[in-house]
């Protein structure tokens, strides 16, 4: 399957048709989502108005996490079978999730300040995505910090498998250990225990942020070809200059 | 609707969260179409030059 879409016409052409239905779809779901959050979802009986933070703090958890998981799955196709698609996308992922991760964390620390009465608390949950977003940005600094295109990609691609193991450990750092982070209330076992008029929100603005950041991916893999294939024409550009300039020295 | 602008009191926590979820991702938005026309212009430079030897 993965040999499937390694193909880059392929790939052309799917992201050609994938690309203005996800921000289409993005600036729908967000034009339904924002009113329902802010609006028509009642607040809390406990938290009152600051559980509206909800509606971008988790879908910002989620989509961090999910991007990870997209990053360290196609840095190991990467890292197995060598495909440049794959590592294009590990590339197109990894800002737009720090960004993800970074908006988490935020949001977290706003609606941490008046309901725990703390911007920030070293606990078993923030730490761990405190990890993330630094497993983000090592792997953004790493690959810019190595010259060789191919060698930035392999070591990237290692250091994002790696940081794998953060994931299983951000979703269960709420049972692990004793958090002031509340439990999980969504994805369980046991079906969610958030109410129905704040769990449709959610949803909507889940689908809203996953349908962003697929087109975001989408078109920045498209950049990331084209910037490819000016590349291979400067390089041509520059032999052909070198060329006429050892001409000159030879008459 | 002075009402829904004070969120009960909380219109400092509310607001900065959203106004910077915004923020992010509009930044992101407007970097990668901001990065797609850079490399559309300079492919599009490049193989002018190399169809024009």
């Amino acid at each position: 399957m993965f040999s499937y879409f390694a193909n880059p016409e392929r790939f052309e052409r799917l992201a050609r048709v994938v690309t203005p239905w996800a921000w289409g779809g993005a600036a729908v779901l967000f034009a339904i989502g924002l009113p329902w959050a802010l609006v028509i979802s009642p607040p809390d009986y406990q938290q009152s108005e600051t559980v509206r933070i909800m509606y971008v703090h988790v879908p910002s958890a989620w989509l961090a996490m999910a991007a990870y998981a997209g990053l360290g799955v196609s840095s190991f196709i990467y890292f197995i079978w060598r495909h440049n698609l794959a590592d294009l996308a590990a590339r197109a992922l990894a800002p737009a999730g720090a960004v993800f991760a970074a908006l988490c964390l935020v949001t977290g620390a706003l609606w941490g300040r008046p309901m725990w009465g703390a911007w920030w608390v070293w606990d078993a949950r923030l730490t761990s995505m405190l990890v993330l977003l630094l497993l983000y940005l090592g792997y953004m600094a790493l690959r810019a910090a190595i010259e060789d295109e191919k060698l930035a990609a392999r070591a990237g691609s290692i250091l994002a498998m790696a940081g794998l193991i953060n994931l299983p450990i951000i979703k269960f750092s709420v049972d692990w250990w004793n958090t002031l982070h509340q439990p999980a209330s969504v994805i369980r076992f046991d079906g969610p225990t958030i109410h129905a008029s704040k769990l449709w929100p959610l949803s909507v603005m889940a689908l809203a942020f996953t349908a962003l950041l697929t087109a975001l991916v989408f078109s920045t893999m498209r950049t990331l070809i084209l910037e490819r294939r000016a590349a291979v024409l400067e390089r041509k550009r520059e032999q052909r200059l070198e060329a006429e300039a050892s001409e000159g020295f030879a008459e | 609707m002075s009402a829904f602008f004070a969120m009960d009191g909380y219109a400092a926590f509310v607001w900065p969260a959203y106004a910077l979820t915004f923020a992010g991702i509009a930044g992101l938005v407007i970097l990668a179409i901001k990065r797609r026309k850079d490399a559309e212009s300079r492919l599009k430079r490049l193989e002018a030059e190399e169809a024009g030897l």
